[in-house]
């Protein structure tokens, strides 16, 4: 008696991103309370910066308190329901956009439009977008999440791009009219392209070149792109982040159709670190879909309370200046004790310059090249090394042995204890916990490549 | 140029409706006790405005609860990081306490079977979501708030079937009504899921009896569909009779013992932005008994969460016990005294409303006001009063109502002062325009004069009657 989609799992919940999760639930690491709990790795957080967000509101307390220059403004917050948004929480944002952006790009505040996070940003987009059962391309491996926000109540179907290791998972032009191509034999109209830029999972900002091969490709097909570039402030290394809106501006496709096809995503939940607040917003040159956008962001606004806290901090310029910087400085210098610490259990991954994760190789430690055998690598590790990170196949990559894990969303002490049970639980494979003859000798098969590799990588310190 | 979605191009989001475009000319010439006193009043936004003093006390006299502090030490990367989509647990303890409250702890409620949303707005939307497939149908009663069009259909796919209420019985439901609805929706080869009720009704003012609760209940435990009671303005309900969730019918029933399965078919929306006035926080619930339901509910709400700053500010407050005592009771009667004003302002230029005894506003009968019994007539007032008079107000076709001269007008949104003003306006409006017949050149003939004469000798009598004895403020 309920309605299709409340009974079906195209929720996608049930993948294994989400049941690492019930297993942390379960048994959660504490340094003090339950240092042999599972250490999770699999969330996608900022934590490195908090205490610049509140020294900043404890010099500030009028912004948490509902004051402005002393004066109360409860009333007038609390009465605040336009889904026009705080004209001056989005005009901090636009500016803020445009500085992440090295002020390459002019954004206007009318062309915003807030949303309840990310999540509700890309589903609203893919309503304005996208008829039931018209398909959207996504490169992979992509977000575990888009299952969910992209399709489930909107009926749009993904077809995804597939990208390989051979070029460091780059999209191609023939990566996409594949996806297309396959596209057509399903009967699915393809209305756009979306892609994440910086990558989740990759970690990496994609180059000009893809993203010129994305603008040629959703030209040539009449189609819209969808760049969610929620990871924007995180790019802490070079190559320096390129929106899709500076690749067009410097094509000067400003006054042509593409540019009202170009539909950004934003949020402050990674950058900022306030997932809990529900911040997001679309950005896009497209009147029609700023308009119907604005009236479906009824569904999710942002509370006022929230919208007038944040456009306070944000208007401090010294603040935003002073957090992007060492933001930035947090993450790069996090990233590259986790690489350094994978690198001396003889794990390497794909280079990278943003985000809050590292996408993982551990190809050589799977007992043979399938998803059957990295879903084994991955209860093992979750389960006996202690670690929720999160599957290559739940990312819907193509090739097994990938994996998703996160550095920035706990202490560094606690990083160090998920290094040590990688180099000693994972690798050392002195656990004698296993039964079966076929996993044994699978150990000792990846025992041997991994004495190859640790040899290898050994000879020099830190990177 | 490559399209856009259907829902993006239609009009179906129900924007171009007179209630919306009321507000844009309001926008345009919004009144000012100060600055724009020839502006018009804003009447037509069910707002309370009336007990901000009482909030506003609490958080200067709580100042953790907004300094993302317990017990002064700050919590505040622990609320940035709060994104669970189960809720704040201390939040949902405390608001399912508060909605037992307001119904007189007759009913209590699981937080394990609330979910929260982005406001009701979201809350009924999600619950559409989760009831119903696109094409299939809910019946409402009629009148209904005009958002309903958007919020339930819109990205829904699902259709409205009204239940036509008229004024032959204060607009009550009635067993042939709901039939009635029924068959049409039948007819028109549209699964009914479930019908949704307003209680208190938004635009009536009104509570719904027993009578009606139990009817409704019986009717779809014998369709085997579902029934989501809106009550949003259950907090608003300052006089007598008093409020009667449907949970207390399922309760008084016994549906909860005797395995019923209507028990499960039933869902309560509630939010804070009417009772409490902070329709800017975006606070909304679904309660329901169904934990599938639950399930599918909560995992939908990660469109549309409620900001955990929010959350915690809130959840401070609604557990003080001694603040929502004082605030529940106090708020009803600042409601009751403001309604009566509306009342007996309306009754001095001639005009009464279904008596009412809940919400944010009352419906008022202008019916004798029109040129004739039509639409057109009560758009032609309509657009009088909005752009003569300059009060902006709800049009009852707005709100699907099915005879023309209903209009819902707001009293809790603006200060006593600008109430005061816009009820002299109106008098004077209807002084005018009826002692001056012919000036107005509408070309009418002998039949409208006619009309017009028993109109003016109908409101002459009853300001005679009301001048008699000019109580202040009564």
């Amino acid at each position: 008696m309920l309605s299709k989609k409340a009974s079906c799992d195209s929720h996608g919940q049930d993948s294994s991103y989400f049941l690492g999760w019930e297993e942390y639930e379960k048994n959660p690491y504490h340094q003090v309370h339950n240092p042999n709990g599972i250490i999770q790795m699999g969330l996608a957080e900022n934590q490195l910066s908090f205490d610049l967000v509140e020294s900043w509101l404890a010099a500030n307390p009028d912004a948490a308190g509902l004051k402005r220059n002393g004066e109360s403004v409860f009333r007038e917050l609390a009465l605040f329901q336009d889904y026009h948004g705080l004209p001056a929480f989005k005009k901090v944002l636009v500016e803020m956009m445009a500085k992440m952006r090295g002020n390459k790009v002019k954004l206007e505040a009318n062309n915003l439009v807030l949303t309840a996070g990310a999540t509700s940003a890309n589903e609203t987009l893919m309503f304005c977008l996208a008829d039931p059962g018209e398909a959207i391309l996504l490169p992979t491996p992509y977000y575990p999440g888009f299952d969910r926000d992209l399709k489930w109540r909107t009926g749009a179907e993904i077809v995804p791009i597939q990208c390989t290791s051979s070029n460091g998972f780059k999209i191609t032009p023939s990566a996409l009219q594949d996806a297309y191509e396959r596209a057509r034999k399903f009967n699915l109209k393809v209305k756009g392209v979306l892609i994440t830029n910086p990558s989740n999972p990759l970690g990496t900002t994609m180059t000009l070149l893809e993203l010129n091969h994305i603008i040629d490709f959703v030209i040539e097909k009449d189609i819209h792109i969808i760049s969610d570039e929620i990871y924007s402030g995180t790019a802490f290394d070079s190559p320096s982040f390129v929106s899709i809106l500076e690749a067009l501006m410097q094509r000067n496709l400003e006054n042509t159709q593409v540019w009202n096809r170009v539909h950004i995503v934003y949020s402050l939940s990674k950058d900022l670190g306030l997932p809990g607040f529900r911040v997001g917003m679309i950005y896009s040159n497209n009147p029609a879909v700023v308009s119907a956008a604005t009236k479906m962001s009824s569904f999710g606004l942002i509370s006022s309370q929230t919208q007038y806290l944040l456009s306070q901090m944000l208007s401090d310029k010294k603040f935003t200046r002073k957090y992007m910087t060492e933001n930035k400085k947090r993450l790069l210098k996090r990233k590259e004790m986790f690489v350094s610490g994978l690198k001396s259990a003889g794990i390497t991954c794909l280079e990278s310059n943003a985000g809050l994760f590292c996408w993982v190789d551990m190809r050589h430690l799977l007992r043979s090249n399938t998803f059957e055998a990295e879903m084994e690598l991955w209860e093992k590790v979750v389960c006996d090394v202690g670690l929720n990170i999160s599957p290559g196949s739940s990312c819907h990559c193509t090739e097994p042995g990938w994996f998703r894990m996160c550095f920035a969303n706990m202490s560094e002490e606690t990083l160090r204890v998920a290094m040590q049970r990688i180099k000693v639980k994972l690798v050392d494979g002195n656990q004698s916990r296993s039964t079966t003859a076929v996993v044994k000798s699978a150990r000792l098969q990846i025992q041997t490549k991994w004495v190859l590799q640790l040899a290898s990588y050994n000879r020099g310190p830190d990177r | 140029m490559c399209m856009l979605s259907r829902k993006a191009t239609c009009n179906s989001h129900g924007q171009d409706s007179s209630y919306f475009l009321g507000w844009q000319e309001y926008e345009k010439n919004p009144f000012h006790e100060v600055r724009n006193t020839k502006g018009i009043i804003q009447m037509g936004l069910a707002e309370n405005q009336l007990c901000f003093d009482i909030l506003k006390s609490w958080i200067a006299n709580n100042p953790d609860a907004a300094g993302f502090k317990r017990n002064g030490e700050s919590i505040f990367a622990e609320l940035a990081l709060f994104q669970d989509y189960h809720g704040i647990p201390e939040f949902k303890k405390a608001l399912t306490e508060f909605m037992s409250e307001i119904r007189g702890n007759k009913v209590s409620f699981d937080p394990n079977h609330l979910v929260l949303a982005a406001g009701a707005t979201s809350a009924n939307e999600t619950l559409m979501f989760c009831l119903a497939n696109h094409g299939e149908a809910f019946l409402l009663p009629t009148p209904y708030y005009p958002g309903f069009d958007r919020d339930l259909k819109w990205r829904t796919g699902v259709e409205i079937i009204p239940i036509h209420c008229t004024s032959s019985n204060g607009f009550q439901i009635t067993e042939t009504a709901l039939q009635e609805a029924y068959l049409e929706a039948q007819k028109r080869n549209l699964r009914v899921k479930g019908v949704l009720v307003t209680n208190p009704s938004n635009p009536l003012g009104t509570t719904m009896t027993r009578n009606e609760l139990n009817m409704l209940v019986s009717f779809v435990d014998e369709k085997g569909i579902h029934l989501v009671s809106d009550e949003i303005y259950s907090g608003t309900a300052f006089s007598t009779p008093s409020f009667v969730s449907v949970m207390e019918i399922l309760k008084e029933r016994k549906c909860d013992e005797n395995g019923s399965q209507v028990w499960k078919r039933v869902h309560v929306v509630y939010s804070l932005s009417k009772d409490l006035g902070l329709p800017g926080f975006r606070v909304g619930a679904i309660y329901s008994n169904d934990d599938m339901v639950v399930a599918a509910a909560t995992k939908m709400s990660s469109f549309g969460l409620v900001s955990s700053q929010t959350q915690y500010l809130l959840a401070a407050m609604l557990s003080d016990k001694k603040l929502t005592k004082n605030y529940i009771s106090e708020n009803h009667k600042r409601l009751r005294q403001r309604q009566k004003k509306l009342v007996s302002g309306l009754q001095k230029a001639g005009i009464s409303c279904l008596k009412g005894n809940a919400g944010l506003f009352c419906w008022v009968d202008m019916r004798h006001l029109l040129r004739s019994n039509t639409f057109e007539a009560e758009m032609e007032l309509w657009k009088k009063i909005v752009y003569e008079v300059r009060l902006n107000i709800s049009p009852g076709s707005s709100c699907h109502c099915t005879e023309p001269g209903w209009f819902r007008v707001c009293f809790a949104n603006m200060s006593e002062e600008t109430l005061d003003l816009a009820m002299q306006r109106l008098k004077a409006f209807v002084t005018e325009y009826y002692n001056v017949p012919e000036v107005n050149g509408h070309g009418q003939n002998s039949r409208l004069n006619h009309s017009r004469r028993r109109s003016l000798t109908k409101w002459v009598f009853r300001l005679s009657f009301d001048d008699r004895s000019p109580i202040p403020g009564r």
